[in-house]
């Protein structure tokens, strides 16, 4: 089986010394209109990889900032065929820029497993990251994604045990999602010493690319996380951003780009720096 | 899918390893939560066979909840009805009111051998708050109730008993404002500070192995049920009734009973303004298959797999999952799950109250008023019981207020 679109883009980065920026939106926040400008502006800020959240009603594991995301995105009419068709419409100008959908299971459930890996897989969409399913549980799903291909991208978290991280090394690919904070999307410590011995840690049991989330807004944390690992995920910052955009929806491409393009320019440096 | 009498006789009724009842339960939680879990589940395993731990649980059942319950023979209701004898058991009269602190005790005997000085919990209608306060508040424990800011209006008199016990109430303004989101608000708190904080999950619902362990707890009412039917009339009930929210009361009732296939066996969920309508909590009845707050179980969603709202008199029955065990049950054919509207049950608690004296709680009224249908299709030489799951006083002001009565 050739090498994922994620896989070549992790593998590329690494080549050329460079931090993946992977950038979260929710799909449908605020019009659905804007999501696919919104991703080719990400790409053109220097994100490697996209993140697209699937809107849920009941994401109990994000914090208020997301929640809202997602209910603006489920009142603008955005549904899970609808992500689908915005990954289509995004991969009809960018065939190298990997897209990961984010979410909820239940929402896969009701499009039926096999049939959503299925569409998922011919939409363009290189991975899935489903938040409530941790790597015990919905073997026929990950069998379905795997066998097309798809990337099955799973979380470990400060409170993740050494046997429990093994597992999910095993389980895990395209890249390991780190939830650098106990707590839910929006939380605001973090403490880069404790994540980048995290890091090194877990490398003994993943040999997949690892990728920090959670806590992460400005570009000095970028560049301090992004040094640490190797890369970075930005969700919470942006969602809010687009709350604050969510009556001039024709100027979340410029505002993304403007919150991303630091980061990314301190990343960058940062790494050169560091060699 | 149905399974036979020979079967259904047999199986042990235990979740597996991962804690799946068939295909449901499991733990459907981000990663986060996953260690706490697999500690509280061990904790769990180890101290359910602890005779020292059941020595205190069943001590504290005794002398602060004051079991076991009565049974009743609601001698009056019957004749009226003219078919089957129906009884009640009286967990209305456990100390806080309702079946709930059955699982507030155990779970915080939990915290407490665990080391966790903080609990939470989220309440609906506001009876497991108040359980949770009470057992927090005798053992010292700091404790925090998530509650649906629309379900802290319905509910003041539970909002302002929760305070009076020491606890903190916080209003959750997302989502529906319900029940289902102070579960999310719940556990949000317990991924932020899950070190130090012991989750009391107030049904059956949730990850494992909460579903398990607040059955175990409950189970006590159906374990009574049994010597206390035995002494009364002489064998085990022909049919049991429980009304089904998260469905705690009635798996407790349930559990006991599993194998005994001669005993039929009937959940009650909330049919709202009608199962044909979308205006009704009733996932076993009009949902299917989804996950929902860490476990796989039926609920009631949109075509695009978003939860919906749903509707129900009783705040307590307002959720739009259930328990997996429920799940399990209704499809191998063990339980049968019917719905009883809002109009059903508000004529069953104006009936209760009359006729036997006993306000009942809202949700309650919905079994009672399932019991009523069932009781007149059967003979008089047979027997029911109704599991009276909790008193009604916390809803006079809800009743009041709909047939437009003032009471201030």
């Amino acid at each position: 089986m050739s090498s994922s679109r994620i896989a070549r883009r992790m593998a590329d980065l690494k080549a050329r010394g460079r931090k993946a920026l992977i950038p979260y939106i929710v799909a449908g926040d605020p019009t659905p209109e804007v999501t696919v400008p919104a991703m080719h502006a990400m790409v053109e800020a220097g994100a490697d990889v996209l993140e697209l959240g699937i809107p849920f009603s009941d994401p109990f594991a994000d914090g208020p900032v997301n929640q809202r995301g997602a209910e603006r995105a489920i009142a603008s009419g955005m549904t899970l065929p609808g992500v689908l068709k915005a990954v289509a419409e995004f991969r009809q100008t960018d065939t190298e820029t990997p897209v990961v959908l984010m979410g909820y299971l239940n929402p896969v459930m009701a499009m039926g497993e096999a049939h959503f890996c299925q569409e998922a897989k011919a939409s363009g969409v290189d991975g899935l990251l489903l938040v409530d399913v941790p790597p015990e549980e919905e073997g026929g799903l990950v069998a379905s994604a795997k066998s097309l291909g798809l990337d099955m991208i799973y979380l470990a978290a400060p409170t993740t045990t050494d046997a429990r991280m093994s597992l999910i090394g095993k389980a895990t690919s395209g890249y390991l999602y780190y939830v650098s904070l106990k707590g839910v999307t929006g939380s605001s410590k973090l403490n880069t010493v404790e994540v980048a011995a995290k890091v090194d840690a877990m490398r003994a049991h993943v040999s997949a690319p690892i990728c920090v989330g959670f806590g992460i807004r400005t570009p000095d944390d970028a560049a301090r996380i992004g040094a640490a690992a190797d890369g970075i995920i930005v969700g919470t910052v942006l969602v809010s951003q687009m709350e604050s955009l969510a009556n001039r929806p024709a100027d979340v491409p410029a505002a993304l780009k403007a919150l991303l393009q630091p980061m990314r320019d301190a990343m960058d440096q940062a790494t050169v720096a560091d060699v | 899918m149905a399974l036979t009498e020979e079967e259904l006789r047999t199986l042990t009724y235990e979740p597996d390893a991962g804690g799946h009842f068939g295909v449901y339960g499991g733990r459907y939680v981000s990663e986060t939560l996953m260690a706490a879990l697999s500690e509280l589940d061990q904790n769990y395993q180890m101290l359910k066979n602890d005779p020292e731990f059941q020595r205190q649980f069943d001590h504290d059942l005794a002398t602060f909840v004051g079991r076991p319950s009565p049974l009743y023979h609601a001698e009056r209701w019957s004749k009226q009805i003219g078919g089957a004898q129906i009884y009640f058991k009286r967990e209305d009269l456990n100390h806080t009111g309702a079946h709930k602190v059955n699982n507030t005790i155990g779970q915080a005997l939990l915290a407490k051998y665990s080391g966790k000085p903080r609990v939470i919990a989220e309440t609906g209608a506001g009876q497991h708050g108040v359980a949770s306060a009470t057992v927090a508040a005798r053992l010292g424990l700091e404790c925090v109730v998530y509650m649906g800011a629309d379900d802290v209006e319905r509910q003041s008199p539970n909002v302002y008993r929760m305070k009076l016990l020491g606890a903190t109430v916080v209003p959750v303004d997302s989502g529906s404002r319900t029940l289902k989101d102070a579960l999310s608000e719940a556990m949000r708190d317990w991924v932020t500070n899950v070190d130090e904080t012991f989750y009391i999950i107030g049904t059956v619902a949730g990850p494992a192995p909460y579903p398990q362990l607040v059955r175990d707890f409950n189970a006590v009412v159906g374990r009574e049920l049994k010597w206390q039917s035995k002494d009364t009339f002489g064998r085990y009930p022909d049919a049991l009734v429980a009304c089904v929210g998260g469905g705690s009361n009635a798996i407790g009732l349930f559990y006991p009973f599993l194998r005994d296939t001669e005993v039929e066996i009937y959940g009650v969920e909330a049919a709202g303004r009608g199962l044909s309508t979308p205006e009704h909590a009733a996932p076993l009845c009009a949902g299917r298959p989804g996950v929902l707050h860490g476990a796989k179980t039926y609920l009631m969603d949109n075509a695009d797999g978003q939860i919906a709202h749903t509707h129900s008199v009783s705040a307590g029955l307002d959720y739009p999952g259930v328990g997996p065990e429920h799940a399990y049950l209704k499809d191998i054919g063990r339980a049968k799950y019917v719905g009883a509207s809002d109009a059903e049950a508000l004529a069953a608690f104006h009936e209760v109250s009359r006729v036997e004296g006993i306000i009942p709680a809202l949700e309650t009224a919905h079994a009672l008023a399932y019991t009523k249908t069932l009781a007149a299709q059967m003979r008089p030489d047979q027997t029911i019981v109704c599991n009276m799951s909790g008193r009604g006083d916390k809803d006079i002001f809800t009743v009041a207020k709909m047939e437009g009565i003032s009471l201030t």
